[in-house]
Order: C-alpha cells, then sequence, then structure tokens
C-alpha cells in the first residue's frame, strides 16, 4: 500500500502540514517495504488552482490513501476520481501519523458539507 | 474624452463624483456612463437609468469530448491557471479556475475540446432621465472573474464620437481597476485625506503612471485625518482639483441616493470647474 502525506519541508525531519495543495512536499511511503520517497510539491507556489495541481500529482505518483489537514473541494474532485481514501491529521512527524493511521485513529475525509453546491452554484 | 473615475482605497466616494459629474455634463452635451465596478455596481442608485437592454457577460470554457479524448494531458500541461486536471482516465475542467485563454483547445492533440459559454454576470444598459446613456456590468455572486465582464461591458457599450464618457471603476489597483483605466483620457482619483486614503492614493497614482494617464485628484471628507495627502499631491505635482468637507448631512443624502450635486448645488459650479481643468489639460497634453 502507497501512502502520500503532506509535509512542510523537503527532508527526513519533516513533519505533517496540514494545508494540503501549498505544502512544501509529499512523501510517499510504501507500507510494505518500509521506503519513503520524499517529493516536492509542484503546486506549492502555484498562482492558483494549487489544490488540483497537487492533487494530479499524487494521482499521477499513484496513492492507495492520502492523508494532510483537510482537502478543498477542487482537490476533493480530483482525488475522488482516483481510488484513493483520504484521511485528516492535524500535526505529527511522519513516525507518529503513521503510527495513527496503522491505529485506526485518523478520521477518513469525506468531502465538507455543500462541497459540491460550493462549485455547482445555479447558473452555470 | 474619456474620464475615469478611479481611488485606490475603497468608500472614498468614486461613485458619487461619477455621477454627479455625469450630471453636470449631460446639461451641456451628451454623456455615456459606464458602471465598471462590477462587483458591486451601485451607479444606478443616483443615475435612476431604465435597464431595459440586457446581455450575458461568458466566458468560453473548454468541455472534453470524452469519446476522442486520448489521455495524452496536453490540455492539462497547457493550462496555466490549474484549471484541467487528469486522473487516470477521467478529464477534470474547473471552470472557475478558467481564464477563456483556448490553449486548451489549441493544442489539445486529438481535437477533443469544445468551447462553451459559461455564465459570469450580465451586462445592463438604458437612459436616464437626465439624457445620460448608462450602462453597467454586473459580476455573478461568487464569479472569481470580473476582468472578463469588464472588457465585454466596454466592447459592448461603445460610446458614440459626440459623448463624453465617465467611467465609474472599481477600488484598488489590480486587473480589474487597469481593464477600467484601459483606454481612457485622464483618471480622476477620489480619496480621503487618512493615512490609509494616501497609501492606496500612492498605489492608484503609481497606475495612472504605469497607463500614461493624466490624473488629477479629488479630496473628499476633508477636514479628517491629516495634511500628508495635500503634501504628497504636492511633493509629485497631482493637482488637487477639489476639496469636499466632511459633512454628516451629505453622508445621509447620499445614502438615500440623492446625487451630490442635488443635495449641494454649489458642487454644480465646482464640478464644472473641474471638468474645465481636466479639459485644459488634456489639450496641454495633446499640444
Amino acid at each position: 500500500m502507497k501512502i502520500a502525506i503532506s509535509t512542510n519541508t523537503l527532508s527526513p525531519e519533516a513533519r505533517l502540514e496540514p494545508r494540503f495543495g501549498r505544502a512544501a512536499a509529499f512523501v510517499f511511503v510504501d507500507t510494505e517495504t518500509g521506503e519513503r520517497l520524499p517529493q516536492a510539491n509542484p503546486a506549492a507556489s502555484a498562482a492558483g488552482g494549487a489544490g488540483i495541481q497537487a492533487a494530479e500529482f499524487i494521482v499521477r505518483q499513484g496513492a492507495d490513501a492520502v492523508i494532510s489537514g483537510t482537502f478543498g473541494p477542487n482537490a476533493y474532485e480530483v482525488l475522488e476520481a482516483s481510488s484513493a481514501t483520504l484521511y485528516c491529521a492535524q500535526s505529527g512527524t511522519i513516525d507518529e501519523v503513521l503510527q495513527r493511521f496503522r491505529n485506526g485513529q485518523l478520521d477518513q475525509f469525506e468531502g465538507g458539507p455543500g462541497r459540491r453546491g460550493h462549485r455547482r452554484r445555479g447558473g452555470r | 474624452m474619456i474620464i475615469a473615475v478611479a481611488s485606490g482605497k475603497g468608500g472614498t466616494g468614486k461613485t458619487t463624483i461619477a455621477t454627479s459629474l455625469a450630471l453636470v455634463l449631460a446639461s451641456h452635451r451628451s454623456v455615456c456612463f459606464l458602471d465598471c465596478d462590477v462587483e458591486a455596481p451601485n451607479a444606478h442608485l443616483f443615475l435612476e437609468p431604465m435597464l431595459d437592454v440586457r446581455k450575458l457577460a461568458v466566458l468560453p470554457v473548454p468541455q472534453i469530448d470524452q469519446a476522442r479524448c486520448q489521455h495524452q494531458g496536453t490540455c492539462a500541461k497547457v493550462c496555466q491557471f490549474n484549471a484541467i486536471a487528469i486522473a487516470g482516465e477521467t478529464v477534470l475542467v474547473f471552470p472557475d479556475l478558467c481564464h477563456g485563454c483556448g490553449s486548451c483547445m489549441l493544442n489539445c492533440p486529438a481535437g477533443a475540446i469544445i468551447e462553451q459559454p459559461h455564465r459570469l454576470g450580465i451586462l445592463e444598459s438604458g437612459r436616464a432621465n437626465t439624457g445620460i446613456r448608462f450602462a453597467r456590468g454586473v459580476l455573478d455572486i461568487g464569479q472569481p472573474l470580473a476582468v472578463p465582464v469588464i472588457r465585454q461591458l466596454k466592447q459592448w457599450f461603445r460610446p458614440r464620437p459626440d459623448e463624453t464618457v465617465i467611467i465609474d471603476a472599481p477600488p484598488g489597483t489590480s486587473c480589474p481597476t487597469v481593464e477600467s483605466l484601459q483606454g481612457a483620457d485622464y483618471a480622476l482619483l477620489v480619496t480621503e485625506p487618512t493615512p490609509f486614503g494616501l497609501h492606496d492614493l500612492k498605489l492608484a497614482y503609481e497606475l495612472t503612471g504605469e497607463l500614461g494617464l493624466p490624473a488629477g485628484v479629488i479630496i473628499n471628507r476633508d477636514g479628517i485625518g491629516d495634511s500628508s495627502t495635500r503634501d504628497f499631491c504636492a511633493s509629485v505635482d497631482l493637482p488637487v482639483l477639489l476639496h469636499i468637507p466632511l459633512d454628516r448631512a451629505l453622508t445621509e443624502g447620499l445614502a438615500q441616493g440623492v446625487p451630490l450635486v442635488a443635495l449641494r448645488p454649489q458642487y454644480t459650479a465646482h464640478l464644472w470647474r473641474v471638468l474645465e481643468m481636466i479639459g485644459h489639460r488634456l489639450r496641454e497634453t495633446a499640444c
């Protein structure tokens, strides 16, 4: 299983970054081998649509689960189109976040209230 | 002649000045009034036009023909606004982020993209009982893109050769303001003499410099704040054309939708002199 976690830096001491689209990096963890691959987030300084671009990047890398603070409606729509399951965590080291994930202590993200309505208002 | 009324800081009195300028002008010549503050148009409250002609403001956004799509992802790559995302075999379009540039359609190797109109707002026009030809743009609530609405308003409602044009610009100095000032002959900057007003006046003044527009200032709510606005204008040779003292009763009247020149008739002469000074400045520039 491959898990993507949004992080505040590329370094091995990185901590969870609660902002998804503007996170500095993502660390991709292979739960079978234990391998950790940090990757810079190409959307970190995007002028707009950072969530979309970050989500697209993660879908392209292929992740079964994504852990971040929360997911905006646009990013959610992209991630929803892949088969990844989304989880919420607010802080912690990568080890701590992974431990909570294994213990089943992370909430699954189901999309916020009105996430669809937010983008698809009447008259569009 | 096209006079754009701008401000930098919001709430300084752009619409108060713009509508009364139009009313003063209208008793002498043909006037065309454009309310380009499409996020909060309010000039109609003072000029009371019959808005009987309407047109939708739309943006061409991509629609993907999923049957033709070869999933190469070129559209998402060329999009500078991240308005298209590829998730496996699915192409997702986010109309709110699209700027309607057409790059995705032009670059799609499979010809799988067509454009469809996405509504941004509405353009409305009509005549006020003073004879002023009036038009405004109204951005739909929640829409982020004001610029195309302003651009389409200006293309749709063109002034006639004999008309003097008054543009009520949006506050600020960002793209919607630039779009509103584009093509104007003169920028009339309305400010209040406070540190905040001055801060934004400086930005607006710099913008008129970038656009090569001659500018002048009207200081509204004079008597509050300090003298730094006056000092700044003097230091950069920016003419102050009029001072309007703070006057609570005047503000109360404006809040009822009564124009400045109706509340305080002496401003008819004051604003006429402002127009003369602008005309003089433009003739100077033309020589």
